[in-house]
């Protein structure tokens, strides 16, 4: 499998406190990928780091078959490249439908010409609604998203990153507010994308974690600690001292 | 599930009732006001209340291009009446051009040798500058003698000068209060501008007489009036339909998503910063072709219009009227400029206190202040939000819940009713 991502030697500092510290991180073309660590080491920094919100004081970010460098590029240009991303707290456009919503999200040019004179197809639609069924929204798509429950909108954005049909999707504590029920089923869709693209999921829970069953990355002051299966991480004495021993 | 796109084949019109229904009551009040005029034979309305709901019409279309900025993109530009004033600085120029062209022509032809041009030209530019100690024309009337050139300049200044300052502000993620603020700088800096003398534009003087069509002194101004009246109706059609288009297809998705959530819009992969800038500049021409048929209407176009108090004017209007809706923009407009016109034209009747007497041209706009505190306060759906109570649109009960993710969201049982 060849590499999707690669940030090496990564440093970000915020007023002299060193969130990310010479950092490096692989990531290959189809894979699951789990990260975790004790609050503040450095996550979601990490995750704003790729999508270009933050922008690193030395390292290097590189991504896709023509190993482009992420860190030149704007928030959008990044995500049009193929980098999805989903946050702690779901944000959906509470004011507009679920069908809109996923329409919006759904890959097509971006520019503000192309998106004024679009038309939508019967393909677009029917789109949509296999994305609705997926996410288990197909009775709720003309209600507004302000009205679903906090599983219901975890899901949207879940969705929504689908639609967009991104190439590496990065996942922010997808589990966080969900029924055991419903971390189930999301557990389920992170294992189905995974197949056609590379996933990376942050979580703080152990046992969601084990469920994904993949290869997981411990971070921890802003680098990364110990990396390998679940079982192999949680024997590292390192790892049981600053993370499980707490 | 193939009942999710049906809704979406309707014609545009059964998709956006509102949009048929403002455009019925915006023809019959037309054919109405028409019938009614002096120009017309009736004679129920004066040819001024002519002019006054014509200027009217103008002000509801700039307040649609505020609320498509503001109430749709989220972007609350304190700017917006400057591209006003400068459409009606535009088409004021040729206005004021032609006619004197013709006066002096007139005096010149009394002359015994037929006069040269650049003798029209000195008399033209000693009528119109006279006013400011100038008898030579400044290089921004360039184009003045072409009415085409300066219609296109209705279009172009205030476009451009969105363009640029948009690509300025936006690109540096200008936003929220900074962005207000900046807005207000450019339409003070800009009216700051006009108020000297040598701007070119006659200072404080302004243009003026611009109500006389050129080669039209003998139309009287009744049947004038009605042609702008018209013009204005039709533009206000137009703009209200070109609106209604943007924002209900993706396009208005994406700028409600922008207004919401700008930073989850962006890793969507949309660039936000040019939405906003087509946005601002478009709404900037909308402005700018209200502008230039408002101030044939009012007859004078000077600083005091682009003075920075008047784009918050429309601020207040959009937000009566209620943001976020069309119809609301323009309810808002209308209502509040009339009921302006109302109390500062010395048609209220004073109230006295005994020891005081409320003088209604003063204390307006205490009221106005005052309700535009209590719409936000208890009404910030504004005038507006009476229709969601006529239609029974309600807005689901959260018993006073929190909609925000952390504290659970709305219940489904809660949001079925």
């Amino acid at each position: 499998m060849s590499t999707l991502l690669e940030v090496s030697g990564v440093s970000v500092s915020f007023d002299g406190f060193k969130a990310i510290n010479n950092l490096s991180f692989q990531i290959a073309d189809r894979e699951l990928r789990a990260v975790i660590g004790p609050n503040g080491a450095g996550k979601t920094t990490f995750m704003d780091i790729i999508t270009g919100k933050t922008k690193p004081d030395e390292g290097r970010v590189i991504y896709g078959d023509k190993s482009v460098s992420l860190l030149k590029m704007s928030e959008s240009k990044i995500a049009q490249a193929g980098v999805g991303r989903k946050f702690q707290r779901p944000t959906v456009f509470e004011d507009q439908s679920v069908f809109d919503n996923l329409m919006m999200a759904l890959k097509k040019t971006r520019g503000p010409l192309a998106v004024l004179f679009f038309k939508q197809t019967q393909e677009d639609s029917d789109k949509v609604a296999d994305l609705a069924e997926q996410i288990g929204l197909s009775g709720a798509l003309h209600r507004k998203s302000g009205e679903l429950s906090h599983g219901q909108k975890q899901w949207l954005e879940i969705g929504m990153l689908l639609a967009q049909d991104p190439r590496l999707l990065l996942v922010d504590e997808p589990a966080a507010g969900m029924t055991p029920a419903e971390r189930e089923h999301t557990t389920d869709i992170l294992r189905e994308a995974a197949k056609t693209r590379a996933v990376v999921v942050v979580e703080h829970d152990m046992e969601f974690v084990r469920r994904l069953n993949c290869k997981v990355t411990v971070l921890h002051e802003g680098s990364v600690l110990a990396e390998g299966s679940l079982d192999h991480v949680t024997k590292n004495e390192q790892v049981i001292e600053v993370y499980l021993g707490r | 599930m193939t009942d999710a796109a049906l809704p979406r084949r309707q014609p545009f019109a059964l998709r956006f009732p509102s949009v048929m229904i403002f455009l019925t009551i915006l023809a019959l009040f037309t054919v109405g006001v028409t019938v009614l005029s002096e120009g017309f034979g009736i004679g129920v309305i004066s040819t001024s209340f002519i002019k006054t709901l014509g200027k009217t019409l103008c002000l509801c279309l700039v307040a649609l291009a505020m609320d498509l900025v503001w109430g749709y993109c989220g972007i609350l530009s304190l700017g917006h009446m400057a591209f006003f004033g400068l459409g009606g600085y535009a088409i004021g120029m040729w206005l004021m051009y032609a006619r004197t062209e013709i006066i002096v022509l007139e005096s010149l032809s009394a002359a015994a040798l037929p006069p040269t041009p650049q003798e029209v030209s000195d008399g033209i530019a000693t009528q119109i500058f006279g006013v400011v100690g100038s008898s030579e024309f400044p290089p921004i009337w360039a184009f003045a003698h072409s009415l085409p050139l300066q219609l296109a300049a209705v279009v172009l200044v205030p476009g451009l000068l969105a363009l640029i300052f948009g690509w300025l502000a936006f690109r540096s993620r200008v936003t929220g209060v900074y962005l207000s603020i900046l807005t207000q700088a450019m339409t003070l800096a800009l009216s700051l501008h006009l108020f000297q003398n040598d701007s070119g534009l006659r200072g404080n003087n302004g243009l003026s007489g611009l109500q006389n069509l050129p080669g039209m002194g003998d139309t009287p101004q009744s049947i004038v009036s009605l042609w702008f009246f018209w013009a204005s109706a039709l533009a206000l059609a137009l703009g209200y339909l070109l609106c209604a288009w943007i924002v209900s297809g993706k396009f208005g998705s994406v700028i409600r998503a922008i207004r919401d959530d700008e930073a989850r819009v962006r890793f969507l992969g949309y660039p936000v910063e040019a939405f906003k800038l087509v946005i601002f500049t478009l709404t900037a021409v909308i402005a700018g072709i209200a502008g230039a048929l408002y101030y044939p209407q009012a007859g004078i176009v000077n600083p005091a219009e682009i003075a920075p108090i008047a784009s918050i004017y429309l601020a207040v209007w959009v937000a009566i009227g209620g943001r976020g809706r069309l119809y609301g923009a323009v309810i808002g407009a209308a209502f509040v400029s009339l009921v302006s016109t109302w109390f500062t034209g010395g048609q209220a009747p004073d109230i006295n206190l005994g020891f005081y007497t409320i003088s209604w041209v003063d204390w307006w706009t205490v009221l106005l202040g005052l309700s535009f505190v209590c719409v936000t306060l208890f009404a910030p759906k504004g005038i507006g939000g009476l229709v969601d109570i006529l239609i029974d649109r309600k807005s689901p009960n959260r018993h006073g819940a929190d909609l925000g993710p952390d504290h659970g969201a709305l219940r489904e049982q809660e949001a079925e009713k």
